[in-house]
């Protein structure tokens, strides 16, 4: 192990940095009984961010956008065709090994556990297989079960667990050797709505810690709604986002709505600056405006001041909304 | 790998993969069994053959007897080592790779232990008790050079084995659909191993018996276990020169499974 004092000198409070990173993977398709034509296919296409130690960042992006593969690079999983990346320091698919130890990584879709073997078996083999003194890794399993109810479980062999305690039981195995960082791809895919808000309420727990930085990939935005103040937006390989959820409202002009229902169809006499009506059902007695920049307060003081208001509600612009309208660019 | 506790974490997932296999008694046992099975039938094969012929490739029952124990013994210890590795297909084709490639531990030794597959125990059993049998039988006139033959061979023998089954499993990473590939050269050449090299045209006979190296295993020492001289004029030092070959061929598989790694293209989500 060359240099570790060097790495622990760079090794300040950015955690991950990735600068110009590109994949590209090279696809074959059959024209004709022999020939074969190859294209190149960037699958992550000069992808730029930084993240400090702590944070909490969603990584999002429609499908095919190049967020897993920018993952498994960043997990030493795959091997960049170019780019600079640094996961805790470290260069990940040159120390590999070394950079294991200090990041933990769940795959929605691929399991880490024992398949035969009761979940407790799991994590005993897991601190076997990273080296873990005893007494952190009871006191670190200690913690997952009681805050994610695994007890009632732990001794069932992991094919007889629901998909929700699989899950708990997956990110529990990411955590026993203390990672820095965690990735998580797509946690709460395939969740019920229960079991999704209480391994939410657990991340969301690790996250307030401070000590762990967290990476997480999700096509429910509501798991970033619920987690991530920082939100990085790839398509096609390119991040197009990199901000708080709010920039991104703000950026794409997402507009506040207010629903009124009227005692009697009229056309209300609403011609105010930002104001726009963007619909009209139910034979005219209800109406959607959208806001752009204006107290909803206002509108609806002008609605009522001229009688027949039955019922008021405000819409919040919603993630999806925001997210549909930057993919469709 | 001179990390404290290493050793210990592959012995652990040694220990899990077998429990896990022995929570199915049933099906483990029946497994155990037909491996053992199949190691009589080959031995029956080589008798069978010397019913219609007094000699194969000018050799007696004896001799083929002899190669044919130590190829099968060589084969066997591989396999049981190593034989899992063809698992690595599945590996790649699912993107399941991954789950061994975020753990801190090297990817091949990991997969040998995640995969161990005990059942092959029973073959292994049964042919080092073959062979036992058929060096007694062979009535070998044992000299202090003929005893370190004996044991060097079976453990070259296993390597270049071993050696071949992990090139096979690297074509999986470019070539999805490779498991037959692979087969030909590991289980096809454990057949060729078994029988004397002068059965074979001379093409084959130079690119499997010695290109691969497959007539080292069996053929050579067997020829000077016996004291009989190669027909084909080949120097004693060939006997010796499994070990040479059989590190060779590691070297070679291992260029070919760091370079494959780097080609993992990880599919799926």
């Amino acid at each position: 192990m060359i240099d570790t004092a060097t790495e622990t000198m760079i090794e300040t409070d950015t955690m991950i940095e990735v600068r110009d990173l590109r994949k590209e993977f090279t696809i074959k398709r059959k024209i004709g009984r022999v020939r074969r034509e190859t294209r190149t296919v960037s699958a992550v296409d000069g992808v730029e961010l930084s993240i400090a130690r702590g944070e909490m960042v969603g990584y999002i992006g429609p499908n095919g956008a190049g967020k897993s593969t920018t993952l498994k690079m960043m997990t030493g999983i795959l091997t960049p065709t170019s780019g600079h990346i640094r996961v805790c320091g470290l260069e990940p698919v040159p120390r590999r090994r070394r950079l294991a130890r200090r990041i933990g990584v769940v795959f929605g879709q691929r399991s880490q556990l024992w398949w035969d073997l009761p979940l407790r078996e799991s994590f005993r083999l897991l601190g076997a297989v990273y080296t873990v003194p005893r007494a952190e890794h009871e006191a670190r399993l200690k913690r997952c079960r009681a805050m994610l109810e695994l007890d009632e479980f732990m001794d069932t062999p992991v094919r007889q667990l629901s998909l929700g305690q699989r899950m708990r039981g997956e990110i529990t195995a990411a955590l026993l050797h203390g990672p820095d960082v965690l990735f998580l791809d797509e946690p709460t895919i395939g969740l019920d709505v229960v079991s999704k808000q209480s391994l939410r309420a657990f991340l969301a727990e690790i996250g307030a810690g401070g000590e762990v930085t967290t990476v997480l990939t999700t096509h429910d935005l509501a798991d970033i709604e619920h987690l991530c103040r920082r939100l990085i937006v790839i398509d096609r390989g390119c991040v197009v986002h990199d901000g708080t959820l709010e920039a991104l409202h703000a950026r794409y002009g997402s507009r506040r709505r207010v629903v009124v229902d009227l005692d009697e169809a009229r056309e209300p006499d609403v011609r105010m600056p930002g104001v726009a009506v963007e619909g009209v059902e139910a034979d005219g007695r209800r109406i959607t405006f959208a806001l752009d920049g204006v107290p909803a307060g206002e509108l609806i003081a002008r609605i009522a001041r001229d009688g027949g208001l039955r019922d008021v509600s405000v819409r919040e612009p919603t993630i999806e909304e925001v997210v549909a309208r930057l993919y469709r660019q | 790998m001179a990390e404290p506790g290493v050793g210990q974490a592959y012995a652990r997932l040694v220990r899990a993969q077998i429990r896990s296999q022995t929570q199915y008694r049933l099906s483990f046992g029946i497994d155990v069994a037909s491996c053992a099975l199949g190691t009589l039938i080959e031995a029956a094969v080589v008798l069978v053959v010397f019913r219609v012929s007094p000699t194969v490739g000018g050799f007696g029952l004896r001799e083929v007897l002899v190669m044919s124990a130590l190829a099968a013994f060589a084969f066997d210890l591989a396999d049981l080592l190593v034989g899992n590795i063809e698992r690595l297909s599945t590996y790649v084709r699912k993107g399941t790779l991954d789950t061994i490639l975020i753990r801190p531990l090297r990817v091949l030794p990991q997969l040998l232990a995640t995969d161990f597959a005990l059942r092959r125990v029973g073959r292994v059993a049964q042919s080092s008790v073959l062979l036992v049998a058929v060096l007694v039988y062979a009535d070998i006139d044992w000299t202090p050079a003929r005893v370190v033959m004996l044991a060097l061979t079976p453990l070259a023998g296993c390597a270049l084995f071993a050696a071949v089954f992990l090139l096979g499993a690297c074509v999986a990473f470019w070539f999805v659909e490779s498991g037959e590939i692979a087969n030909a050269f590991t289980y096809g050449g454990k057949e060729f191993a078994r029988y004397p090299a002068t059965i074979y045209p001379g093409l084959l006979r130079r690119v499997f018996g010695y290109g691969v190296g497959l007539a080292l295993v069996g053929y050579q020492p067997a020829l000077f276990l016996t004291g009989h001289a190669d027909p084909l004029g080949g120097p004693t030092w060939l006997a010796w020169s499994s070990p040479a070959a059989a590190a060779l061929a590691w070297t070679i598989a291992l260029l070919v499974w760091r370079t494959g790694i780097r080609h993992y293209r990880s599919t799926g989500s």
